[in-house]
Order: structure tokens, then C-alpha cells, then sequence
């Protein structure tokens, strides 16, 4: 698996992969093992992510256009 | 400046005269006139608009050149109501009084309803409108930019909904102007500025507001910047009914801009049931998955050949058992066969052989050497050899008889 740094979007469809290759009953049991490892820890992320109860407001002023 | 003591004066000095008395007063040089157009032609080939503007009891002859006309938002037409901005004067040549229109707008709701289906009829065509072009918004945002007025109920409408549904996105808020002339040029600065910031959507409006105050979201320039934009737009004019340019240039259109962020923030408590639900999907697949094995597993252990290994040695033995016998018996056969002709052999050389002749009594008589067959082949008084059964016995012949055959 690349080091590969995901969203939280891309995490989620990650997971939702993993459990249509698990359904699919074409894993081995290696395969499916590894698998749970990685949907586990991806769920895990998810809801720490989600846990996050501060909420962040950043105001920008607009810029003056210097170029188009 | 033309001397007026000449008292007959040609045409083009009469109307010279008009022209120059009629652009020297301030109040004509610059002023605002609103009327109905009719008469209108405009002369493709030169670009130069001719009109005329009535208020019902009179009417004005106008022209507006090319160079003016070039900046209408809108297409000009008969029956339609404007404000023009421009001078009075005389064109010398022909003597025609006429109003030099340098800038026009529509004036009225039925005008301003007019510019609008031309504005959003010229877009249509070019393609900005297309929905091919619009995106989907990101279903779980991580940065929102957020573009309206810094007051107002619009903004805190959509800091509260954010809060409610998904408060861990953060927002990005550019503040602008949202009516009067200098909105659009505001908006159009904000939007450039979150265009570079790159959030995952924009939501750009404000809230409810006169037909006047909207209007500035049907603004070209504001609707082409939003249809550049990089991100998904969220336009969220405060119309329940009525859309604005910017609503059709837009990925999305809402009716407030609290639906906005209803729509683009998500319910964070639908996402945590769905984490949940793949959570119990994963393992009960992989439970699935481990339970099958154990199952075929099972039936292997089950199978005679792996409960009693035993027998399937008992099996080898056996076969090895009975090859062993046959081998043994057939080994014995061919012994005993053997030996039987062995036996049968011996009888027969024994049949034959002189030996037991003799021992019934023949004997063998030898005459220097040679065997003796005939009477005839010794005469009286030779020395012949006769062997016997235990011996030989050394004789004379006294004398010979040849039997005669019949």
C-alpha cells in the first residue's frame, strides 16, 4: 500500500472499497486478513477525524488584483 | 463664432449657429432622459444605433455610435423603457434635432425583465450554462469558502447550519458587498481571491432583498467569473422563486443561503452510522470468510482417510499380504511342474535305457571290439566278450545258427 496521504473522502470510499472486495468471497485468507487490518484503521481515522469538535473560521480579506 | 450682423445667413451657418447655441448650455450638454423606444434600426454595418424616445406626447430623434453601443449589457429594442444618458444637439447637415445617447439602461421591471432574458439568452448560447459543466458537490467538504456581506442574517445562517450538521469543515469567508453598484465588482474580487485559497466548494450570496438588490447577481462579469471557477459554486441569492444569472452560471442553486449550507455541509451524525455500518460489514465478512474455511476444513478432518490412517495402511498390508501368497504358490508350482517332468524324464530314459535290458537277462556281445547283431557275424572258436547285468563273461564260439525268417 503507497504511504499515500488521504482525505477524509478518500478514506471513506477506501473503506467502502474494502468491503465490496470482502463480499465478494474472492479473497483469500491472507488477502482478507490484511484487509480488516486496513478497515479497521481507516475507521478508526474516520472517526477521530469526525471527533474533532473545534470548529475553524478563517476570514481572508480580498486581495487587490495585481494579476489577471 | 459668427458675426450676427450679417442678417441673411446660409443653411449650414444657421445650423451651426443651433449647434453651437445648443452645446454651450451646461444643461444640455449632459443629462439624463427616459422614454419609450420606438423607430429603432440599428445599421449593422456601422454599429451605430438609431432610435427614437417618446414619453407618449414627444418625441426625440437619437443616436447612439458605435463606440457607446458596444458596452450595452443588453440589446436595445422597440417598446422598450431606458434611462439615457447624453447631449442634445443638432446634426448641421440635415438640421435634425437629436439626442447624442452615450450610455442607456433599462429602466423598469418589464426593462429590467428584458435584459435579463437577453443576458441569460447570450450566455445560454455561449455555453456557460451547460450541464455538462456542472460538478457535483464533494460529499464530505473539508474547507468552504463562504462569500457574502460581513452583516446580515445570511452569514450567520450559514455559520450555524456548518455547526449543526458538520462543524469539523473549515470555512473560509471573504466578506463583500452585496448590493448597490460596487457589489459586483466586490464579489468578483472575492471569488478570485478563494479561487487561489482552493477550497472543496463555494457558497456565494446573500439574503433576501429587493428585486433592485438582487439584480446585482445577474451581473455578466460575476456570472462569467463564477463560471470560471476552479471549485464547485454553491449561488444562494435569497429567492424563493426567481433565479438570478448567477444561480444559472453556478454548479448548484439554492433558495437561501441557509439551503446552501444545508446542501453542502453533511449530517455528520449519517456519516458516523455509515463508518459504523462498514465498520460491521468488515467483520462480519471476514467472519464469513474465516467460517468458510472452517467449514471445509471440518469436512476434510471427517474424511476416513484422515480419522483412520490406520486403515489405509491395513489396506497396503493386506494387498502386500496376498501378492505374497500368490507369489509363494506360483513359485511352488513351477517347482513341482518342474519336477514332475523331471520325474517323467527320468522314466522314460530309464525305458530306454540298455542297462535295464540287460537286466532282464539280454546281454551284449562284443567280437574285437564291435557289437555282435548277428549270428553270422562270428564263426566257431572267435573270442567274444558278453557283458551281463553285473559283469561280462570272456567266451568261445563252438558253433553258429543263423534262424531263418519266413
Amino acid at each position: 500500500m503507497s504511504e499515500k496521504v488521504m482525505n477524509f473522502e478518500e478514506k471513506l470510499k477506501r473503506l467502502e472499497e474494502i468491503v465490496s472486495l470482502l463480499e465478494g468471497g474472492q479473497c483469500s485468507l491472507e488477502a482478507a486478513t490484511e484487509l480488516f487490518d486496513e478497515g479497521m484503521k481507516l475507521s478508526a481515522e474516520c472517526d477521530r477525524m469526525l471527533d474533532t469538535a473545534v470548529r475553524k473560521i478563517t476570514e481572508i480579506s480580498p486581495e487587490q488584483e495585481s494579476e489577471k | 463664432m459668427i458675426a450676427m450682423d450679417k442678417f441673411v445667413f446660409t443653411v449650414s451657418e444657421l445650423n451651426r449657429y443651433v449647434r453651437s447655441v445648443l452645446e454651450s448650455d451646461r444643461n444640455l450638454s449632459s443629462l439624463f432622459v427616459s422614454g419609450e423606444i420606438t423607430d429603432f434600426t440599428d445599421h449593422y454595418r456601422s454599429g451605430h444605433l438609431y432610435f427614437s424616445l417618446g414619453d407618449g406626447q414627444a418625441k426625440i430623434k437619437c443616436v447612439m455610435f458605435k463606440s457607446a453601443a458596444a458596452w450595452l449589457k443588453f440589446r436595445p429594442k422597440n417598446g422598450m423603457k431606458v434611462i439615457c444618458r447624453g447631449r442634445a444637439s443638432v446634426y448641421e447637415r440635415d438640421g435634425s434635432y437629436q439626442f447624442y445617447c452615450e450610455d442607456m439602461q433599462p429602466d423598469g421591471v418589464g426593462a429590467l425583465a428584458v435584459a435579463f432574458e437577453q443576458l441569460k439568452a447570450k450566455l445560454e448560447r455561449e455555453g456557460l450554462f451547460d450541464s455538462a459543466k456542472k460538478r457535483p458537490l464533494p460529499e464530505i467538504p473539508e474547507r468552504v469558502g463562504v462569500i457574502t456581506s460581513d452583516t446580515g442574517a445570511a452569514v450567520r445562517d450559514i455559520f450555524s447550519v456548518s455547526e449543526r450538521r458538520f462543524p469539523m469543515a473549515e470555512i473560509v469567508f471573504c466578506p463583500a458587498l452585496v448590493q448597490g453598484v460596487d457589489a459586483p465588482e466586490s464579489l468578483i474580487k472575492a471569488l478570485r481571491t478563494l479561487y487561489r485559497e482552493r477550497p472543496d466548494v463555494i457558497i456565494i450570496g446573500r439574503g433576501g432583498g429587493s428585486a433592485e438588490d438582487l439584480s446585482v447577481f445577474n451581473d455578466e462579469a460575476l456570472a462569467r467569473t463564477v463560471a470560471a471557477s476552479p471549485v464547485p459554486v454553491v449561488s444562494a441569492v435569497g429567492h424563493e422563486t426567481d433565479f438570478t444569472i448567477c444561480d444559472f452560471a453556478a454548479d448548484l442553486r439554492a433558495p437561501t443561503p441557509s439551503a446552501a449550507a444545508e446542501l453542502v455541509f453533511p449530517d455528520v451524525s449519517q456519516i458516523e452510522d455509515r463508518i459504523a455500518e462498514l465498520r460491521r460489514q468488515i467483520r462480519f465478512s471476514v467472519r464469513r470468510c474465516v467460517d468458510d474455511r472452517l467449514v471445509r476444513l471440518s469436512a476434510l478432518k471427517g474424511r476416513d482417510v484422515l480419522k483412520y490412517p490406520a486403515r489405509y495402511f491395513e489396506l497396503k498390508i493386506q494387498q502386500t499380504d496376498t501378492l505374497s501368497t500368490r507369489l509363494k504358490r506360483s513359485y511352488a508350482d513351477c517347482v513341482n511342474a518342474a519336477a514332475a517332468e523331471f520325474k517323467s524324464a527320468v522314466i522314460k530314459l530309464n525305458a530306454l535305457s540298455p542297462l535295464g535290458v540287460i537286466l532282464r537277462g539280454y546281454a551284449v556281445v562284443r567280437h574285437n571290439g564291435d557289437i555282435v547283431t548277428s549270428a553270422s557275424a562270428v564263426s566257431a572258436g572267435d573270442k567274444i566278450n558278453v557283458t551281463v547285468g553285473d559283469g561280462s563273461i570272456n567266451c568261445t564260439v563252438d558253433s553258429t545258427e543263423v534262424r531263418v525268417n519266413e
